[in-house]
């Protein structure tokens, strides 16, 4: 896999993962491309489509869209699968996950994509051992922090 | 799941990302924006120390603005910090900081490496985790130094943890796809090709990304990975849906690990130990029957994974090409996707069955879907999915379907999203000229095309329809009359104006004895276009109205009247200008026996490769293009490569860019001085003789290296070395070549051959006796050659070596270093004489300047050599710059004796070195010195050169 970017329907950028090395420039107007061609299509279109010299797997999770560009050889359908899986990752981690989990606790994001994927490629498949790795990162923190965050989460998103 | 593990505690960056939320507009958010930055750099900035848990919140905001897409350039140092603190998740966010803000400063990247370091041998998992993935993330060439050397041991240790070991593995992978040459294979590898028999499924689908990255360039190192990935593959496609416990997904038993699987086996060829062989087969079968089987679930993950894993055993299948069986029923598979309700489905059908149209097994299997296939470029919504069928048509097309599938084409073609109409258009275009039988056919398709989508039809094509006409003489009149009635429409395209317009320029004789189309007639419906057409069309339309002068003498005052006329004689297009001029005057003062000579019937071009199908293959990729007669088409290609001659032509017009003789042709090969620098022995020999075998990688390089010795290795692969050692003297020469079996099998029909083209056959004699067809194991042959230089040349000869090895053919060519410069004799002359001599060689064609790049420093000692090594002699105490080199020789031939000076001048002032020297005689002595130079300046010389060369030819000659 290249690159994975996770966006809003109004096209913001949530989440950006590259597995390649580009400058900043170059990125922002690969993903400026592909959320344009990606909210133009139509529901019921299928999840593939050719990019450049490269595949995009896509697939929309209520407001999100998930992103995946993979090069020539690959699999579609297995990317379309890792994508679920992440968000299974997500879903399991923040309990029923929403955009909002994802804006707030990106970092969180961004560490459950790692112990997921690697370089680009699947590292570990069992939900249970991402989240394992997870839990236990989480459980090494700081003792004062730990009853703050959710209540905090829940007085903005109520507000 | 822990509660109070969600989100750890950053108050001020959970109000932070609230504020930005709340803000109503682009401006409010980049003011609250910029107040948070102006906030963070005064506390990065104050004297108070921070506590790594402020030091964290802020990085955490930085990267956050950072992700809303604003740039950030502070905040790296205090990243840097947060690493080497020993709260977890404080070094946590420093690593994510560092992964997402990569920053090539290399006093960073010192940190940093040193932090990663630390926490490598920490032996804390998580540490060691965190590092891994920074490395992973980050991926550039200084950590890849850093760290190649060391993660194939944390791979490989005993006591490593699994998850570092996931870790690991891809850790490496990305270091290896960044640079290569860095991950020094040794004896980790087989220790990881192991892996693969690991009881833990994390680590082995993490090893068998490594392994097929690592195979792809190094397929011999990891062949054992093979059986391995047979046995592992096995032992998952038959195993329980719930064997796997977390691994089972969906009830796919290990999809991913199952697609990686099947992924490494297409890096090699089919097993051959008969056994593996056999349970691969089963495996595939087993697959291919779990796709008949009910499904376990309604769940559409269920599906995806259990499809994923035949596509890719498809995939291998494919690859293999050699089990007809397997091949069938994989194409069966795929033709039931192609109804499938799940449009993924129909596209993932179409695009492998691509692939299986290629292959010569299910290349009849795939064609009995063409209804279907066609069905769907009518009825599918989705554009890529019709894109997929296109070139799925394009795929299976033969000379029994053609028809069919042209017209389909050109029918979708009418209502074709705008974004595929080119490559439809080329498509159509090359399966009409492949496939026809009838060129009556051929030429309406083309019209076709250009009534439809003329916008989209390119230039390759419509030259391409001339060309045809032009070398098939059956089809000529039945153009000339399409064309005719084409160009009747009242608004036809620009390029039916193109093709109409040089057709019956050439062939409009043909239909004029019809009184409908008469000269007249002709004429009139041609210019009743010029003024809607823009110049290059209107140039274009002059070429053909002289043309018709000389055709049809009838027409001939009315035709200067118009050239004759103020809008074309004052025209403000030069070209125009220029042609309405030139064309006028020839058809006053030219007698009709010249006219007639002057505007002869085009000849026939050469054939050629289609241009049309280069186009598509620069469009596509040439690997999306290639189907058996493409491959086998592009190989002869390679042969034959070379600038083609542009067709011979009578009558001369200005300008080659609109005009109707510079059709398609290559571009004159530029007279004067050559061009600069990198590749220029390519251009001199760019016409590789028609060897049985392409020339083997890297003699390029090789063959350099003799311009200026005689004496070395000139191949070497594994199984066969390659020696020289030559002696010149005046015109004469004698080669010794020696051949090395370096194996301990004997190769037999062992038949060297030396190819010279036909003219440099004229210039250059070889003479040599048969060598011993068979060459035993470990021995060495020699092969003698008797060289004798008539005349000048600019090619090679190249030596191509057939033998058996085992049981395999092995073809081998090679450049053979005999080049003009060896029959130099040196010449010692004096100060004056030289600059005297030196001077009288300054006519424009006697010169060639080149300047080139070149990049290391020069040692005086080498040049030297090389100016030695080179053939002339070096002078010294001629120049008065001692820092410049002189030569002077003379080249023997047979024929004639060539005169030559040298002169090199490196210009140590503003960091430029000059490069500075004088060739008399040929371009092809310049091509070759200039050739020297550059590669060794290339390797010595870090500095801009300027390399200049006069080229002269001496009196007498």
């Amino acid at each position: 896999m290249q690159f994975m970017l996770l966006f809003s329907r109004q096209g913001k950028l949530r989440l950006q993962k590259w597995y390649i090395s580009l400058s900043d420039k170059e990125k922002k107007k690969i993903t400026r491309e592909l959320v344009q061609t990606i909210l133009a299509r139509k529901p019921k279109m299928c999840n593939f489509l050719e990019w450049r010299d490269l595949k995009i797997v896509y697939k929309r999770y209520a407001s999100l869209y998930f992103c995946c560009a993979i090069e020539d050889q690959e699999n579609e359908l297995i990317t379309l699968e890792i994508i679920h899986r992440y968000v299974e990752l997500l879903d399991k981690y923040f309990g029923s996950v929403c955009e909002l989990d994802i804006i707030f606790n990106f970092e969180k994001a961004y560490f459950i994509l790692d112990e997921f994927l690697l370089g680009g490629e699947v590292q570990e498949t069992s939900k249970k051992n991402v989240l394992k790795a997870i839990e236990q990162a989480d459980l090494l923190q700081e003792v004062i922090n730990s009853n703050i965050p959710r209540t905090l989460l829940q007085v903005i998103l109520v507000y | 799941m822990p509660a109070v593990s969600k989100g750890d505690g950053m108050r001020g960056l959970a109000v932070f990302i609230s504020d930005i939320r709340n803000c109503k507009s682009k401006e409010a958010e980049i003011k609250r924006i910029n107040k948070e930055l102006a906030n963070i750099r005064s506390k990065f900035k104050g004297d108070k120390a921070l506590d790594g848990y402020s030091k964290k919140k802020y990085v955490c905001k930085l990267l956050f603005i950072f992700l809303l897409g604003h740039d950030i350039d502070f905040g790296h140092m205090e990243a840097v910090n947060l690493l080497s603190s020993n709260r977890y998740t404080e070094k946590q966010i420093g690593y994510l900081f560092i992964s997402v803000l990569v920053n090539s400063n290399s006093e960073l990247i010192r940190l940093i490496n040193n932090a990663i370091k630390n926490d490598l041998a920490s032996r804390n998992p998580t540490f060691m985790g965190l590092a891994l993935h920074c490395i992973a993330n980050v991926g550039s060439r200084e950590m890849a130094e850093a760290f190649a050397g060391e993660i194939p041991k944390i791979l490989v240790a005993g006591d490593t943890m699994d998850s570092v070991k996931q870790s690991a593995a891809l850790c490496l992978l990305r270091l290896y796809r960044t640079s290569p040459d860095l991950v020094p294979m040794g004896d980790w590898t087989s220790r990881v090709v192991h892996l693969l028999n690991d009881q833990h499924l994390g680590v082995v689908t993490a090893a068998t990304s490594l392994i097929t990255t690592l195979a792809q360039k190094n397929p011999e190192e990891f062949k054992t990975s093979v059986s391995l990935a047979v046995s592992r593959l096995s032992r998952i496609v038959t195993s329980a849906s719930t064997d796997l416990q977390d691994y089972t997904y969906y009830f796919v038993p290990a999809p991913w690990l199952s697609v990686k699987l099947l992924r490494l086996l297409q890096c090699y060829p089919p097993p051959e130990d008969p056994a593996v062989r056999g349970r691969l087969t089963e495996c595939l079968e087993t697959i291919l029957n779990k796709a008949q089987e009910p499904p376990k679930s309604k769940k559409v993950q269920h599906s995806n994974a259990k499809n994923a894993v035949l596509f890719e055993a498809i995939s291998l299948i494919i690859h293999h090409d050699s089990e007809p069986n397997l091949l069938v029923r994989a194409c069966n598979q795929l033709g039931q996707f192609l109804q499938h309700r799940e449009t993924n489905l129909r596209y993932l059908a179409l695009e492998s069955m691509c692939t299986l149209a290629s292959s010569e097994f299910s290349h009849e299997a795939v064609k009995t879907h063409i209804e279907t296939v066609i069905n769907a470029l009518k009825t599918e919504r989705d554009v890529s999915v019709r894109q997929r069928a296109v070139d799925l048509l394009y795929a299976m097309c033969d000379r029994s379907n053609a028809q069919q599938i042209v017209a389909e084409m050109l029918s979708y073609l009418e209502t074709a999203d705008y974004s595929i109409r080119e490559e439809i258009v080329l498509k159509v275009a090359i399966l009409a000229e492949k496939y026809a039988v009838d060129y009556t056919w051929y030429v309406d398709t083309i019209l076709n095309l250009i009534r439809i989508a003329g916008d989209y039809v390119s230039e390759e094509v419509w030259y391409r329809v001339i060309q045809i006409v032009i070398n098939r003489d059956d089809v000529q009149g039945y153009a000339a009359k399409t064309v005719f009635e084409a160009l009747q429409a009242p608004a036809c395209h620009e390029n039916l104006v193109k093709v109409g317009g040089y057709i019956l320029g050439e062939f409009g004789n043909l239909i004029a004895g019809d009184p409908r189309s008469s000269p007249l007639i002709q004429f009139n419906l041609l210019h009743s276009k010029f003024h809607l057409c823009s110049v290059p069309t209107r140039a274009l339309l002059l070429s053909t109205y002289i043309k018709f002068v000389n055709l049809f003498p009838e027409v001939k005052t009315t035709i200067q009247d118009v050239l004759r006329s103020d809008s074309q004689l004052k025209n403000a297009d030069v070209e125009l200008q220029q042609r309405a001029v030139e064309y006028l005057r020839l058809s006053t003062v030219a007698s009709t026996d010249i006219l007639a000579t002057v505007l002869e019937e085009m000849p026939p071009f050469p054939e050629r490769e289609s241009s049309i199908l280069a186009k598509l293959k620069k469009k596509k990729g040439p690997n999306t293009v290639t189907d058996l007669e493409d491959a086998k088409r592009e190989r002869s290609a390679d042969v034959n490569g070379g600038p083609e001659p542009a067709p011979a032509s009578a009558a001369s017009t200005p300008s080659p860019s609109a005009d109707l003789l510079g059709l398609g042709a290559a571009p004159p090969a530029p007279v004067g001085p050559p061009p600069s620098s990198g590749g220029l022995l390519v251009d001199v020999f760019s016409d590789s003789p028609s060897a049985v075998a392409p020339l083997a990688p890297g003699s390029e390089d090789n063959f350099a290296r003799f311009v200026c010795k005689n004496n070395g290795v000139l191949f070497e692969n594994q199984l066969l070395q390659i020696g020289l050692k030559s002696e010149f003297r005046q015109n004469l020469g004698r080669m010794f070549i020696f051949y090395g079996n370096k194996t301990s099998t004997q190769f037999l029909n062992f038949t060297p051959t030396l190819i010279c083209s036909d003219d440099l056959q004229t210039n250059l004699s070889l003479q040599t006796k048969p060598v011993d067809p068979t060459v035993d194991g470990g021995a060495q042959v020699q092969q003698v050659v008797n060289i004798e230089c008539v005349s000048d040349f600019t090619e090679a000869p190249v030596l191509n070596i057939q033998f058996r090895y085992g049981g395999t053919f092995q073809n081998v060519s090679v450049k053979l270093p005999i080049t003009l410069n060896k029959f130099f004799q040196p010449t010692e002359m004096a100060s004056q004489d030289f600059f005297q001599r030196w001077k009288q060689l300054s006519s424009p064609q006697q010169e060639v300047q080149n300047i080139f790049k070149a990049k290391h420093p020069m040692d005086t000692e080498i040049t030297k050599a090389k100016i030695i090594g080179f053939g002339s002699a070096l002078l010294e105490d001629v120049d008065p710059n001692p820092a410049n080199f002189v030569g002077a020789g003379i080249i023997h031939t047979k024929t004639t004796q060539i005169g030559c000076l040298l002169r090199l001048e490196p210009n140590l002032q503003a960091q430029v070195r000059l490069l500075e020297e004088i060739v008399i005689y040929t371009q092809v002595v310049c091509l070759l010195w200039c050739h020297v130079c550059s590669k060794w300046s290339h390797l010595r010389s870090s500095h801009r050169c300027v390399h200049l060369c006069n080229l002269h030819h001496p009196a007498g000659t």
